[in-house]
């Protein structure tokens, strides 16, 4: 890990929203390159992020399209940017192609998500959480992805920064599912100096250009970089590639890659995963939540808990990968899991895959537009206690 | 502070949201409680119905959104209109009293006026009436510290124009501070009544 560079730190106390948070963020995780075609409610990302960048030194392309935004970035990134995109639903499903080159070709970026309410253009101004499944599994092909789920504009700011880090640690495009009540809402945010940001640096090769594999891996299972421009001859495609990046048109060449592709985040799980629990030592019913949700689900919980009923908090800042092994020493202790989403069910498909049948799951589905109330979670919660 | 909510509203640059702002940055940076704003993002301009809400508390606030205001700045007739049957009992409303005319007073609800534009005029910009109804907020409702305030306004307002707008603030603070209302108003606000939070009839 190194620190953070200065010039994109805005140290300090801000009253500001959580999408111009997210932007402090990756100026501060040292992103110097965005590509956009703004959308409500992300486009304060850029709007920051493009008032911001000539003085921090940098560049913001205003885009065509999303598919121009999303595949300008993995250029940045290939010619030695720290890169990031930001979009809300309809813009993301156009990402999805460039998602899998970024995952295919290992390119490390940030793909922002402030979500809205879906399918389609569906309700521009106001929040959802239904490209849940859609950040799982939105590209073609089998893949691995990383995405985290903030629920103030503090964590826009400090997880936008775990976003870069993680992206440039696995090698993999990270997706960063705000909603439009994190996006739009303004609050404190604390930004420390950049001697206390942990930076976590591009593993750029230090082997000489004879002896350099553009996708051999040790250990770890991920490969490490070179910048055009660095002297080193490398390709890079998003067809089925072997170990020096050259199309491989074989099923054993394909084996290889794809699971190393997937186990290189799921033997790294445990590193990856970031949970904020509360209480389940004690708890016959665990509240799953993420994002917005979160915060009504602290409040129910704190009502039920007033009423005397044993619940726990278990709040995935981290969505994907999933916690599997979290929910399944769960299930076998506990009555049942509440999980509220803005949606009609997705994460909860999950937990009761993860829960198989030990314990009750329960959905709280709201189609999206607000928020739920938090009588709406306290019900299911006393249900579940029964 | 116990939770209160407040909503500011008004018409289109009359700077609502930076009132909205400009309170929110006094309550969570220059006092150590915490402020969760929200607007609307409808299709608002210039001269449209327009409208800030805040939580502020002295706890870290959960739900996003006030559910029934314990304050209303009205600072135009539509916005009073809109959100004054929406303040809770006990709650006050302020209103810009020469673009508001009081109709029906919500029950047990406290309205306290001033002449925020005409005292923004004197001292040289219309536009600072915003400050002088944040000024007046502060003094009637001594929900913040008058200093705290003071500051979020320097910190708020376009560099150049610091003098003008603490001026404004000044201003309304000290016609807060002389007008009859605040007198009053010690029982009826709604922290001293010890109204609940959001979700009140909770046990929590």
């Amino acid at each position: 890990m190194i620190t953070a560079d200065p010039k994109g730190v805005l140290t300090g106390a801000h009253f500001i929203d959580g999408d111009q948070a997210c932007t402090e963020g990756c100026l501060a995780a040292g992103a110097r390159f965005a590509a956009g075609y703004p959308i409500t409610p992300s486009t304060e990302v850029v709007e920051r992020f493009a008032r911001r960048i000539p003085t921090v030194g940098g560049r913001f392309i205003q885009m065509e399209d999303e598919l121009a935004s999303s595949i300008a970035i993995l250029g940045a990134v290939w010619g030695g940017a720290k890169a990031f995109t930001v979009t809300s639903g309809p813009g993301f499903s156009l990402m999805m192609e460039h998602l899998g080159l970024a995952v295919m070709t290992e390119t490390p970026c940030v793909i922002v998500n402030v979500q809205r309410g879906g399918p389609s253009t569906g309700l521009p101004t106001l929040p959802g959480q239904a490209d849940m499944m859609q950040a799982r599994w939105g590209s073609h092909g089998d893949y691995e992805i990383i995405a985290l789920s903030p629920q103030s504009p503090q964590e826009c700011f400090d997880l936008s920064i775990t976003a870069f880090n993680l992206s440039e640690q696995f090698r993999v495009p990270v997706l960063f599912m705000m909603d439009e009540v994190v996006g739009h809402m303004t609050e404190k945010v604390i930004i420390p100096p950049a001697e206390e940001i942990e930076i976590y640096p591009r593993r750029l090769t230090v082997k000489p250009p004879e002896e350099y594999l553009p996708y051999a891996v040790d250990g770890d299972l991920v490969p490490e970089m070179v910048h055009a421009g660095m002297g080193y001859r490398f390709h890079i495609t998003g067809l089925t590639h072997d170990e020096r990046g050259y199309p491989a048109m074989n099923p054993e060449a394909q084996d290889k890659l794809i699971r190393r592709l997937k186990d290189k985040i799921l033997e790294n799980a445990d590193r990856i995963i970031t949970l904020e629990e509360e209480g389940l030592d004690s708890a016959d019913v665990v509240v799953v939540s993420y994002g917005i949700t979160a915060r009504v689900a602290q409040r129910a919980i704190e009502l039920a808990r007033a009423k005397g009923l044993k619940v726990g908090k278990l709040r995935l800042v981290t969505v994907w990968p999933f916690p599997e092994q979290k929910i399944r020493d769960l299930a076998g202790r506990v009555r049942a899991f509440v999980v509220p989403e803005l949606n009609l069910g997705q994460i909860v498909r999950e937990v009761e895959r993860c829960a198989a049948g030990q314990a009750r799951v329960i959905s709280v589905p709201h189609a999206g537009g607000s928020v739920h109330r938090p009588e709406q979670i306290l019900e299911r919660i006393e249900e579940a206690a029964k | 502070m116990a939770l209160t909510e407040l909503r500011v509203a008004g018409f289109g640059g009359q700077g609502v949201i930076l009132a909205g702002m400009i309170i929110g940055k006094a309550a969570s940076i220059f006092e150590n409680g915490y402020a969760t704003l929200t607007q609307s993002f409808g299709p608002e301009a210039r001269g449209s119905a327009c409208s800030a809400q805040l939580v502020l508390s002295d706890e870290p606030v959960l739900y996003p959104y006030i559910t029934q205001p314990h304050i209303l700045i009205a600072m135009s007739q539509d916005a009073y209109n809109k959100f004054a049957t929406d303040v809770r009992p006990g709650g006050i409303v302020l209103i810009e009293e020469e673009l508001v005319r009081v109709s029906e007073i919500p029950p047990g609800v406290k309205i306290c006026g001033i002449p925020a534009t005409r005292l923004a005029e004197q001292i040289g910009k219309r536009l600072v009436l915003n400050i002088v109804m944040v000024g007046f907020f502060g003094a009637v409702t001594k929900l913040i510290d008058r200093e705290a305030l003071r500051k979020a306004v320097a910190d708020s307002v376009p560099p150049g124009t610091t003098e003008m707008n603490l001026q404004a603030f000044d201003r309304g603070y000290e016609y807060g501070l002389e007008s009859r209302c605040a007198e009053q108003l010690p029982e009826s606000l709604p922290v001293e009544r010890g109204l609940e939070g959001q979700f009140a009839g909770s046990e929590s």
